[in-house]
């Protein structure tokens, strides 16, 4: 197998030119997946028989929370890179995701709440499932608070690497939670293995929101990450060229 | 260099006094005498040794001030607050586990030893177990007398603290070793290593309300044995990368 790509990726300057190209075509697709998802989903799917019309919420609530938890993947894997092949452009995707991912736990969260009003008739309940994503934010704000902490960029880097990482043991506990401690909150709705119990006209909608939040990630992470690069290499020669080419400089 | 064996043992010896090969680390003797030496330091500052367990009792206090002295209604809280009392004061004595030796310079002298630096931070977070977690399970029965805790509670409560804070100490030195090297990472310790503690909260504090509602706990202590396995393989670990991190970097 060709590994070159990889090594490759290790270069800041490789990777800002690469994703030059592909950040029209990200925003092109994602634009045009969440549009065709949220208005099918908010208007042409049919109404649930028990839930009525607040139920459409789902099709930001469950996108929202997959990326909740496969960000925290990103950042531990990127951050796990960093540390083993001391890869200066998985530090900067790490740093990059972690704010995302919490903006997207907290929207989870909120989306919950919304949600949670009329159909169980209360905004917060400490079921098992929403109290592990509200401790899922809380590692996510950590990670953000011990990146912040350190003077040396360097130092922060390994340090969140090292947390993110050990974070990592509860997301399993997280994601298992809603069979441990069955309370309130339904069990997952999708699933891979066996046959979903939601209907194809809201599934389709659904499953084309998550197709368009995935690429959103990707586009904002990528966009963050290009921005981490600037910062973090505005001393080296290619990006001076690049800002006085641009007649910033 | 030649396989240590009974038959060359004469043989290896004299070439390390006369300094042609560097001799094995023995794996016991690090643990040894950071063990040895940590105690001493302790027992030295007994003051210091008392403090978490004056938190306890004083936090303790507060609960039937602030809520209710009704006895029906503190025998409700009693195991709930007094594991969460107990994860707060594990978690104030937590800051002084390598600060001392940071600031003394002892840490640096720990990390260029030729002993596994793996039993060494092992035996250090035993001594603090020791004088931390030991202490508060020791006194916890009496604060459940306090708490009008009821009778079947005692034992499950003394089991599972005895169980649980080992793995607090375990986790927390993983936070105590990131935030070393900062100036305020006291606060900061206990925002990254709390949603950690998340589980091993939730675990304990259900084996001692199972256990009054007259329900079997043995799963529950199964899986904070669990915990407690998992953590002393693998904190001491995360500890070791960490404080590499927090010196070198």
């Amino acid at each position: 197998m060709n590994w070159q790509w990889f090594h490759r990726l290790g270069s800041p300057k490789w990777f800002y030119e690469k994703t030059n190209a592909w950040i029209p075509w990200l925003t092109a697709i994602s634009i045009a997946l969440l549009l065709v998802g949220s208005i099918w989903g908010l208007a042409f799917s049919p109404a649930d028989f028990k839930q009525g019309n607040s139920y459409r919420i789902i099709y930001l609530h469950v996108p929202a929370s997959f990326l909740a938890l496969a960000g925290y993947y990103i950042m531990a894997i990127s951050g796990a890179i960093g540390l083993i092949w001391k890869m200066k452009l998985a530090d900067m995707v790490m740093k990059s995701a972690a704010p995302i991912g919490a903006t997207l736990t907290f929207l989870a969260l909120v989306t919950g709440a919304v949600w949670g009003k009329p159909t169980w008739g209360t905004w917060w309940v400490w079921d098992a499932r929403i109290t592990s994503m509200l401790v899922l934010f809380f590692l996510y704000l950590g990670v953000i608070a011990l990146q912040e902490a350190y003077q040396h960029q360097d130092t922060a880097n390994k340090a969140s690497a090292v947390l993110s990482l050990v974070g990592t043991v509860n997301i399993p506990i997280i994601y298992k939670s809603v069979d441990w401690w069955y309370t309130l909150h339904q069990p997952a709705t999708l699933k891979l293995t066996s046959e979903s119990t939601i209907h194809w006209s809201m599934l389709y909608p659904l499953l084309i929101m998550i197709a368009g939040f995935y690429c959103f990630y990707a586009l904002v992470l990528i966009q963050r990450t290009r921005t981490e690069i600037l910062r973090r290499e505005k001393k080296t020669k290619w990006v001076k060229a690049m800002a006085t080419e641009q007649g910033v400089g | 260099m030649t396989e240590l064996s009974p038959q060359n043992l004469d043989e290896q010896k004299e070439k390390v006094t006369r300094g042609e090969v560097t001799p094995v680390p023995e794996v016991g003797l690090g643990f040894v005498a950071t063990f040895r030496r940590d105690s001493v330091v302790a027992f030295r500052h007994r003051g210091e040794m008392a403090n978490p367990l004056m938190f306890f009792l004083m936090v303790i206090t507060m609960v039937p001030l602030g809520i209710s002295p009704e006895p029906s209604l503190l025998a409700l809280l009693a195991p709930g607050m007094i594991w969460v009392v107990a994860l707060l004061a594990t978690l104030l004595s937590l800051d002084g586990l390598f600060r001392g030796d940071y600031e003394d310079g002892s840490l640096e002298q720990m990390l260029i030893t030729p002993q596994p630096l793996y039993f060494q931070v092992l035996a250090k977070i035993c001594v603090h177990w020791m004088v931390s977690g030991l202490p508060l399970t020791l006194m916890a029965p009496l604060l459940g007398v306090m708490l009008n805790l009821p009778a079947e509670g005692f034992l499950p409560l003394w089991v599972s603290l005895l169980l649980g804070t080992v793995s607090l100490s375990l986790i927390g030195a993983i936070g105590a070793a990131l935030t070393v090297a900062l100036r305020k990472g006291g606060l900061l310790l206990s925002l990254i290593i709390m949603p950690l503690y998340v589980p091993i909260l939730i675990f304990g504090t259900s084996a001692v309300s199972s256990a009054i509602e007259g329900f079997p706990i043995a799963g529950q202590l199964a899986v904070l044995g669990a915990f407690l396995a998992m953590a002393l393989i693998l904190a001491p670990l995360a500890v070791v990368g960490a404080l590499r991190i927090s010196i070198n970097g």
